[in-house]
């Protein structure tokens, strides 16, 4: 069920004018930054069907930027977004494009600095509620509601299992778990949904595990 | 998919509101209730800690109505602002009243949470951000006509949540996805059901008005001039809060739909597939497409470009 909370229905608390068009590109905007795990310097941010059509009535730029400066969806900092990323130093580029997408709210957002760049793809589907589809050519599915676990690792036997392990011993149970690859033997990427939070010490230990390239809590 | 984890934990599962009543009615648990048991145990939470996050809801709502009834509100575009007020003095002053004085009330305080919205305030998405009138609008309303403590408002926010529920995983509710009537439409099915739980109808008689007013809502496109959330957003919450206040005492005087609800919510979720994405928030169509909706399209943007 793609709504899990009676929070989702009745909620968010935000700043309007658009569910969509404005909390849900917020929280896109967040979770992007969430998992950048930085300020970035330099987004650039691809607009999709009705984010194209009608971001500047809705306040779609700026509620992507407010996400992307950590602001929550009720913050009213929102409103001002736009040139507080100019003051914080952050370069926002906004591009329309035509393409169709399979949802139509869809953005596509890449993250830079000088430590390195980052590409989500997210939608809002309503109701302020968003997902991350696609992280760095990944496919996933991050709603933001649970925490989340990022295990980017080589594509062999055994990593899914060592990582369930470790967060097994941790007695961390997992509510949802996506094994997402770009071709086999490469590169992979675990998104594992926990019951319980991750801490940073069962980070370490997932990230000193054979195999596994970097690890990120959101 | 994470069916298997929802299926072993919960026992208050529903996902239509045909199962949302059969709960309620066999257990003899009203439907507010059954939403909160289903919270705290999808989401591992206690009650009271749901209670009172809902209950900050509620408090965002009245903060709400308050500001569009006594502020100046206008928005950035200047197509909305100051009709709840308009509304309000009406009623207060008018010798006679065409529909009644606790529509116009459903009616301003729609159209004032509605307003302070597209003026970029603070509201609750319920389930919209564009249809976040029609919630505060019946529910403070009917408070006020049946005396409902604080608890009996909260309570009906949960009745909305939990038909708002069944809608969005059956169908959507979001005007990109389904039109208007997904977003007011559901809104205002919503409302009726949880304002019929207020004034004590049964957990049936909150389906049947979850009926009533969606099939009023149906084929409702979304055509916002110049993509904003305004006109006509801010005038069909005003409706939805009437049509919904209707639709409550339709159902409890015993009216029943002839189409089953869930049905309904699933022709209201086909004809938003079949909807041309003109008509589905992209403003390419119906008002947004009309020679003054461009006109003023052409207007706002004109003066928004040369501001930045």
């Amino acid at each position: 069920m793609k709504y899990r909370t009676v929070f989702d229905i009745i909620g968010p608390i935000m700043i309007g004018p658009s569910s969509s068009h404005t909390a849900g590109a917020a929280r896109i905007g967040r979770a992007a930054r969430k998992i950048f795990g930085r300020k970035p310097k330099r987004v650039i941010i691809t607009l999709y069907g009705s984010f194209a059509k009608t971001y500047r009535g809705h306040g779609t730029d700026i509620a992507l930027a407010g996400g992307l400066l950590d602001f929550d969806t009720f913050d009213k900092r929102i409103v001002n977004a736009l040139e507080i990323a100019k003051e914080e130093g952050v370069d926002i580029i906004f591009r329309e494009s035509d393409e169709l997408t399979d949802h139509p709210n869809t953005a596509r957002l890449r993250l830079e600095d000088e430590k390195g760049t980052m590409e989500v793809v997210g939608v809002s589907i309503g109701g302020g509620k968003m997902e991350i589809i696609e992280l760095n050519g990944f496919e996933l599915k991050l709603s933001g509601n649970d925490p989340v676990l990022l295990v980017l690792h080589h594509d062999q036997y055994g990593a899914v299992a060592r990582v369930a392990t470790v967060l097994a011993s941790h007695k961390i149970n997992i509510g949802f778990m996506q094994v997402s690859r770009k071709e086999k033997g490469s590169e992979a990427l675990m998104s594992i949904e926990t019951d319980q939070p991750v801490e940073p010490e069962v980070q370490k230990e997932i990230q000193d595990l054979p195999g596994i390239l970097a690890v990120t809590i959101l | 998919m994470n069916v298997f984890v929802e299926k072993e934990l919960v026992a208050m599962k529903f996902r239509t509101v045909a199962e949302l009543v059969e709960i309620a009615e066999t257990e003899n648990l009203k439907i507010s209730e059954v939403m909160i048991l289903h919270e705290a145990e999808v989401m591992n939470r206690p009650r009271e800690e749901i209670f009172e996050e809902m209950g900050r809801n509620l408090d965002v709502m009245e903060q709400a109505i308050q500001r569009g009834l006594t502020e100046d509100i206008r928005s950035h575009s200047g197509l909305t602002g100051g009709d709840a007020k308009k509304i309000r003095e009406y009623k207060e002053k008018a010798n006679v009243l065409l529909s009644g004085p606790t529509i116009l009330d459903a009616v301003s305080r729609a159209t004032a949470v509605s307003e302070v919205n597209a003026a970029m305030g603070t509201i609750v998405a319920t389930p919209t951000a564009g249809a976040c009138g029609i919630l505060p609008g019946t529910i403070f309303t009917a408070a006020e006509k049946l005396g409902s403590d604080r608890e009996t408002m909260i309570r009906a926010l949960f009745v909305a949540g939990a038909v708002g529920f069944c809608i969005a995983n059956n169908a959507c509710i979001s005007g990109a996805a389904g039109g208007c009537q997904a977003e007011v439409g559901s809104a205002t099915a919503m409302a009726a059901a949880a304002v019929v739980e207020m004034a004590g109808g049964t957990p049936s008689m909150s389906a049947e008005a979850i009926a009533i007013a969606l099939k009023n809502m149906l084929g409702l496109v979304c055509d916002p001039v110049a993509g904003l959330v305004e006109a006509p957003c801010v005038k069909r919450n005003a409706m939805g809060a009437a049509i919904a206040m209707v639709a409550a005492d339709m159902a409890m005087a015993g009216v029943k739909s002839v189409i089953p609800t869930d049905e309904v919510i699933e022709a209201m979720y086909k004809i938003g597939q079949t909807m041309p994405v003109a008509l589905k928030e992209t403003a390419l169509g119906g008002l947004a497409a009309t020679p003054t909706g461009r006109a003023l399209e052409r207007q706002i943007f004109g003066t928004i470009d040369k501001k930045s």
